[in-house]
This record gives structure tokens, C-alpha cells and sequence, in this order.
């Protein structure tokens, strides 16, 4: 059972203002029926002094979704258009005495219609900038996308970063696997930059290259490489060329990275191709070559 | 008013005679069942009885084949991690998509770590194809573990059918039968089961105790190790209360098994024909022809579960729904979608689930509250309002996805 507020129930058992509202002159619908909730918000605006006269909801959804369509409608009548639009999520929560965590998203449903029936009064269109990803921290309301997104936004790496960034994971802590499994995945989108599609491995014909021209080339082929590497916080140096064994270093977060042998299988290919010879790359963190 | 509870699925109440017998175990008789003194040896024969008790009600063909665990998850877990452990050049697992949470999180773990898990689809009545069952049988298969009975549908698969298959194709075979232990005349012995699961508090025991039953010579690897408890198969201290009650709940059951099939199923149907009668554009889910005789699954279109159940509740009514709310997810629940369900009825599917303590009066009262919960809320509903159902729900109220 949700822990629900009085507030919250009061408003469910009884709300305010639903139906049909046949004057209506700017309307809001939004909501995702995949995730159960859906709401039309229908306005009338005075045209005059841009005030809302009169508000009127229609919701599909849970308790917790009706209460806070009915809560926006009490909360915006008598408005004006621009003092409505600055109406948030949270107002209509505080409204209810509260939301529970998973809860959350109905307000922001709520606000949304708001933006939406202004819009459409106003003739614009309305974009929604909100993505919804499964609520990962439950204690401050915090899901997936947004922690996804803070992550790449701010190449975060440790579970206490993120909380730091978005208070996921910061009170009960027993989502910090959940929040793993995200820093695994985004780690593995980091470090694929450099791999590159398959081409055709030798293009015969080309003159071979004298020992001096094959080491530029290297150098050149890792230089070129080296820019996406570090915009992922790693960096790539060169050890030893020995015959057809190229040993690199990588760095940083590539290092260790489970992208690892794909990086480096991309270098492979691009050394192969410029070089025109088979070649192998191999990482020296563990077994160093030794001199000649 | 007293309040009517509907949701025997989710959990069952005690029964006071089962109350009665664990209530010793808890005060005089509180030996461990290993110790050499009377103590203990009084507690052991009240297990040896409480064993005879399940594996009667199982018709299971030794007593030894009998593992007492805490739960059906429990349960569930030992036998999927053992069937791998003592099988290791098989690295593949055969379910299905409607498998309870115990069943398909551990899949979905295993699949991160490499195993292949196969789920089998079903129909739009929450059918196998057990020809699809059939291909997917091969000697990389560690393991097919499918429900008895689904826990939101009732709908039954017929698993001795899913047992012989595998049998033949030398394939171990599990059950997670937690809903359908007590409903479902079950006489392991002549099947081929190899593992099956059963959770005490779906049959008027006590939550905390379950069974994993091991048909003797299946190669088994314990999920817990340490004392000799359970012939070395599962280590910790009996509990030996809820063993006991667990005992007496068996025998219970299979008692009222008759009456589960015949009153209790009459009262079911009593109840979903009377709701389908007053309510338009509602229909029951699952497999209706071959489903538990208890469980009714209906789906409500174009309102959302937990605000009826919240209604339902102001009236003393219990009962569950599919809906994503419920759930604290964002989706509705996994069977009503993997039966194709739209969603704008798998948000509005409540479950009504009865047991043999259930009245007529109680039926009476239900059909009578649902019809105008509904009504309510689809008044507010922007695929209904006032005007009756949206013909075209997905055109005529089309929202901005959020």
C-alpha cells in the first residue's frame, strides 16, 4: 500500500473539477498510456487579461495521478497564463502534503499538461523535454535516465560521484547495484569510439615502406587516434615496435576498460590499413617486451 | 463492515488449526530436531510426520525427497543454481515469460553472466506452444523451469505433459507449483518431475517455509551448505514450528481439494459472471477454460488498477491488479503484456483470488461494488467521460508521450 497523504486520498476519493469542460479554449494532453497515466487538461482563458477563468481535468491513472490533476486545476484557476507557467511539479506535490517517490512523475505530469494547454491556447507547439527511465533510487526519486545522462554529461566513474551529482543512492544505499549496472553500460559506450568498420585488410599494389616511413606512420596512425581516446579520459602510447608486435600503453579510463580489446582491435585495424602489412597491437600493462 | 479479503494469490491466512499445532513449538517444545536428548527427539518425529503430511499431499514416492526451505523463491533459486552447478557442460535454461519475479530475475542475472536462457512466448490466453517447447529441447539444456499455475491468471500449463518431453530428451525439469499446490491434484510419483517448488503461506501455512521437492537420484548441488539438516541438501536449523504447520495446512488441503474445485470455483464464476454481466467492455484474462478454480483475472479498459483497488479498499474490498502503479515499475505486468494485452486494459486488471473461507454473501457484495467503481472512474477517464467508450481510444485521446 502506497503512503499515501490525507491530502492525496481526500483529493482521489473526491476531486475537484473533473469532466468535460465544453468552453475549454486551450487544451493539454499528455501522459503515456505504457505507463498508466494520461491526462487532459482543458483551460478557459479569458482573452483579455490572459487569466485563467476556469479548469476542468479527464485522467486516466492511479490515485496518486487523479489527486494531482486535481490539484492543478485548483491550483491554477484565477492565474494568469504567465503566473501559471510558473507552477512546478513540486508546487503541485507540496499542494498534496507530499507525493511518495515512485509518485512523483504524476506532478510532473501535471505541470506538463499545464505547458502543453498553454501552448495550445496560445497556438504553439508544445515539446516535451522530459524522459522517463525506470526509478532506479527510491529514496530520492531518482531514475535511470537521469543518471544515465549525468554520467556522460560529466564522465562520472564511481557510484559516490553519482551520488554526489544527482543524491542517488545517497540514503539506503541498496540501489548501488542498479546504479553499477548504468556506470558498466555507459563505460562500455565510452570506450567503442575508436573502433572502426571492417575494410578489406591489405590494398595491394602500394610500395613498401622503408623502416623509417613505417615508424612515422605508426606514430601518425596513434596521434590521430589519440584525441577520442582522451575525450574519453584515457591516452594511448606507443612502447615498442618489434617486427609485426606493436606494443601500445593505454591510460586512464580506457585502461582495464571491458572495451579494452575492442579499442584495441580498432587501432589494429587502422595500423593495418595504413601500413599496408599485418600487423598486431598489444597492450604491455601486464608483460612489458623486453629490449633487444 | 468485515472486511472481505480477495487476494488469497498474494497470500493466505493462517488457518487456526494450523495456528494450534505450531503454537507448542514455539514454548515446550522447543528442541533442535539434531540433539540427542528428548528434547529434540520429540521435535524430530513432529517433522517426520509434518514430511509424511507434504509428501501425501504431493504424492511423492519417498519421504526423503521432502526438503524443507524458507520460501518458494528459496526453493526456486536452489533448484535453477543446482541444476547448472551439477550439470556444468550445460550452460542453457528453457522458461517461460510469464515465470513469477523468483524465477525470472535469477534468469535474467544468469543471462548477464553468460547463461542462455530461452523464454517461451504465449498466446493471447497465456498458452505454451509446447511444439516451440519441443524444438528449443537439447542436450545444452541445463534446465526447464515453468509454472504450474500462473499466479495472475490462474491459466495452468500442463507440465506432467512438459515433464515427459524433457524426460525423453534427458532434459531436467523443474516446477515453481506455488499457486497450484492445494488446487491442482499433483501425484509426482507417476511423473517425471524432477524438482518442484511450494510455498507453505499460498496454502493457509505460514509465510517463511517452503519445499523444494528432489526426486530421488536427481543430481542436486545444496544452495545452502553447512550442518547435515535435510540430509546435507539444505544446512540451517529446521524451523520447526512452521514445519509443522506447513504439516498440517497439507493435510488440509488435500482434504478441501474437492471443494476448491467445486465450491470455491463455483463462487469464482459466480462472481466474474456477475461483474462481466453488469460491467461493459471488461473481459476475464488467461486461459478461462483451464485456469486455477480460485483466481479471476479481469481486465477493466480504460481505467487504471490502483485506483480501483483504492476504492475497492474503502469498502473493505482486497484484491490486486496488474497495473504498473501497483507495481512501483512503469510497466503493467509482464503477463497481462506477454498475452498482448493492450494497455489500456492491462493498467485496469484486477485480480480477484478466493480461497475456501470465502462466503456467497461476500461474492454478493463485491459484484454488487465494482459496477459503479468503474462507472466513477471512467467518468473521469479521457478514453470514456460521458459520452461512453472512445471508439478509437488510440486517435481520439492521443497524449504527448512523457
Amino acid at each position: 500500500m502506497w503512503d499515501y497523504s490525507e491530502k492525496v486520498k481526500e483529493h482521489f476519493f473526491s476531486p475537484r473539477n473533473s469532466g468535460v469542460l465544453d468552453e475549454a479554449n486551450g487544451v493539454g494532453d499528455v501522459g503515456s498510456i505504457s505507463c498508466g497515466d494520461a491526462l487532459r487538461l482543458m483551460l478557459k482563458v479569458d482573452p483579455e487579461s490572459e487569466r485563467i477563468t476556469d479548469a476542468r481535468f479527464q485522467t486516466f491513472g492511479c490515485g496518486s495521478a487523479i489527486a494531482s490533476s486535481s490539484a492543478l486545476t485548483e491550483i491554477v484557476k484565477g492565474k494568469t497564463l504567465d503566473e501559471a507557467l510558473k507552477v512546478t511539479n513540486q508546487d503541485i506535490a507540496d499542494y498534496l502534503d507530499g507525493l511518495p517517490p515512485e509518485k512523483m512523475h504524476c506532478s510532473v505530469m501535471g505541470r506538463e499538461a499545464l505547458h502543453a494547454a498553454i501552448a495550445n491556447y496560445r497556438g504553439e507547439v508544445w515539446k516535451d523535454d522530459h524522459e522517463e527511465g525506470a526509478l532506479v533510487c527510491k529514496c530520492f526519486a531518482i531514475d535511470a535516465v537521469l543518471i544515465e545522462e549525468t554520467i556522460r554529461a560529466n564522465n562520472l566513474s564511481t557510484v559516490e560521484q553519482i551520488t554526489n551529482y544527482t543524491k542517488a543512492g545517497g540514503s539506503c544505499a541498496t540501489c548501488h547495484e542498479g546504479i553499477e549496472e548504468i556506470l558498466t553500460k555507459v563505460a562500455g559506450e565510452r570506450c567503442t569510439a575508436p573502433v572502426v568498420e571492417a575494410k578489406p585488410a591489405l590494398v595491394n599494389g602500394k610500395p613498401k615502406l622503408t623502416n623509417y616511413q613505417r615508424m612515422r606512420k605508426i606514430e601518425e596512425v596513434i596521434e590521430e587516434i589519440r584525441p577520442q581516446l582522451q575525450r574519453d579520459h584515457g591516452d594511448i602510447e606507443i612502447v615498442e615496435v618489434e617486427g609485426r608486435n606493436i606494443y601500445v600503453k593505454l591510460q586512464g579510463a580506457c585502461h582495464g576498460c571491458m572495451m579494452e580489446q575492442a579499442t584495441l582491435g580498432g587501432i589494429q585495424s587502422k595500423l593495418v590499413e595504413a601500413l599496408n602489412e599485418m600487423v598486431r597491437v598489444l597492450p604491455v600493462s601486464q608483460h612489458k617486451p623486453t629490449g633487444h | 463492515m468485515k472486511p472481505i479479503y480477495f487476494d488469497n494469490n498474494a497470500t493466505t491466512a493462517c488457518d487456526p488449526g494450523v495456528v494450534e499445532a505450531m503454537l507448542p513449538f514455539f514454548t515446550e517444545q522447543f528442541g533442535n530436531a539434531s540433539s540427542m536428548h528428548s528434547f529434540g527427539n520429540k521435535v524430530g518425529q513432529a517433522l517426520k510426520e509434518a514430511r509424511a503430511r507434504v509428501q501425501e499431499l504431493l504424492g511423492a514416492e519417498h519421504d526423503s525427497e521432502i526438503v524443507f526451505t524458507s520460501c518458494g523463491t528459496e526453493s526456486n533459486s536452489a533448484a535453477i543454481y543446482s541444476a547448472l552447478k551439477a550439470q556444468p557442460e550445460r550452460n542453457a535454461i528453457i522458461t517461460t515469460v510469464v515465470e513469477h519475479p523468483a524465477i525470472l530475475s535469477v534468469c535474467d542475472q544468469l543471462e548477464k553472466e553468460g547463461v542462455t536462457i530461452h523464454r517461451l512466448k504465449v498466446d493471447k490466453r497465456g498458452r505454451l506452444d509446447l511444439d516451440a517447447y519441443k524444438a528449443l529441447l537439447s542436450p545444452r539444456i541445463a534446465l526447464v523451469t515453468s509454472m504450474w499455475a500462473n499466479n495472475e491468471s490462474g491459466t495452468i500449463f500442463p507440465i506432467e505433459q512438459m515433464a515427459g518431453m524433457a524426460h525423453e530428451a534427458g532434459v531436467m525439469f523443474h516446477t515453481d507449483a506455488v499457486q497450484a499446490v492445494g488446487k491442482v491434484p499433483i501425484d509426482l510419483k507417476n511423473s517425471t518431475i524432477g524438482m518442484l517448488s511450494l510455498s507453505g503461506h499460498k496454502l493457509h501455512a505460514p509465510k517463511g517455509i517452503g519445499v523444494l521437492y528432489l526426486r530421488r537420484g536427481l543430481r542436486f548441488r545444496p544452495f545452502l551448505r553447512g550442518g547435515h539438516q535435510e540430509r546435507g541438501r539444505r544446512a540451517g536449523t529446521e524451523n520447526s514450528a512452521s514445519i509443522v504447520g506447513l504439516g498440517v495446512a497439507c493435510a488440509q488441503a488435500k482434504e478441501h481439494m474437492a471443494f476448491e474445485n467445486t465450491e470455491v470455483k463455483r463462487l469464482r464464476d459466480k462472481l466474474e459472471v456477475g461483474i462481466l454481466a453488469q460491467v461493459p467492455r471488461a473481459f476475464a484474462t488467461g486461459d478461462t477454460a483451464n485456469r486455477l478454480p480460485n483466481t479471476a483475472s479481469i481486465a477493466f479498459e480504460f481505467v487504471e488498477g490502483e485506483a480501483i483497488l483504492l476504492l475497492l479498499n474503502k469498502q473493505g474490498i482486497a484484491a490486486s491488479s496488474g497495473s504498473a502503479c501497483t507495481s512501483g515499475s512503469l510497466e503493467p505486468s509482464h503477463v497481462m503484456r506477454a498475452m498482448g494485452i493492450p494497455y489500456t486494459a492491462a493498467h485496469g486488471t484486477i485480480r480477484f483470488s478466493l480461497s475456501r473461507y470465502n462466503t456467497e454473501a461476500e461474492v454478493d457484495r463485491v459484484i454488487a461494488a465494482v459496477p459503479p467503481i468503474i462507472a466513477q472512474l471512467r467518468k473521469i477517464s479521457p478514453y470514456w467521460g460521458e459520452k461512453g467508450p472512445s471508439e478509437q481510444p488510440e486517435t481520439d485521446f492521443a497524449p504527448q508521450y512523457a
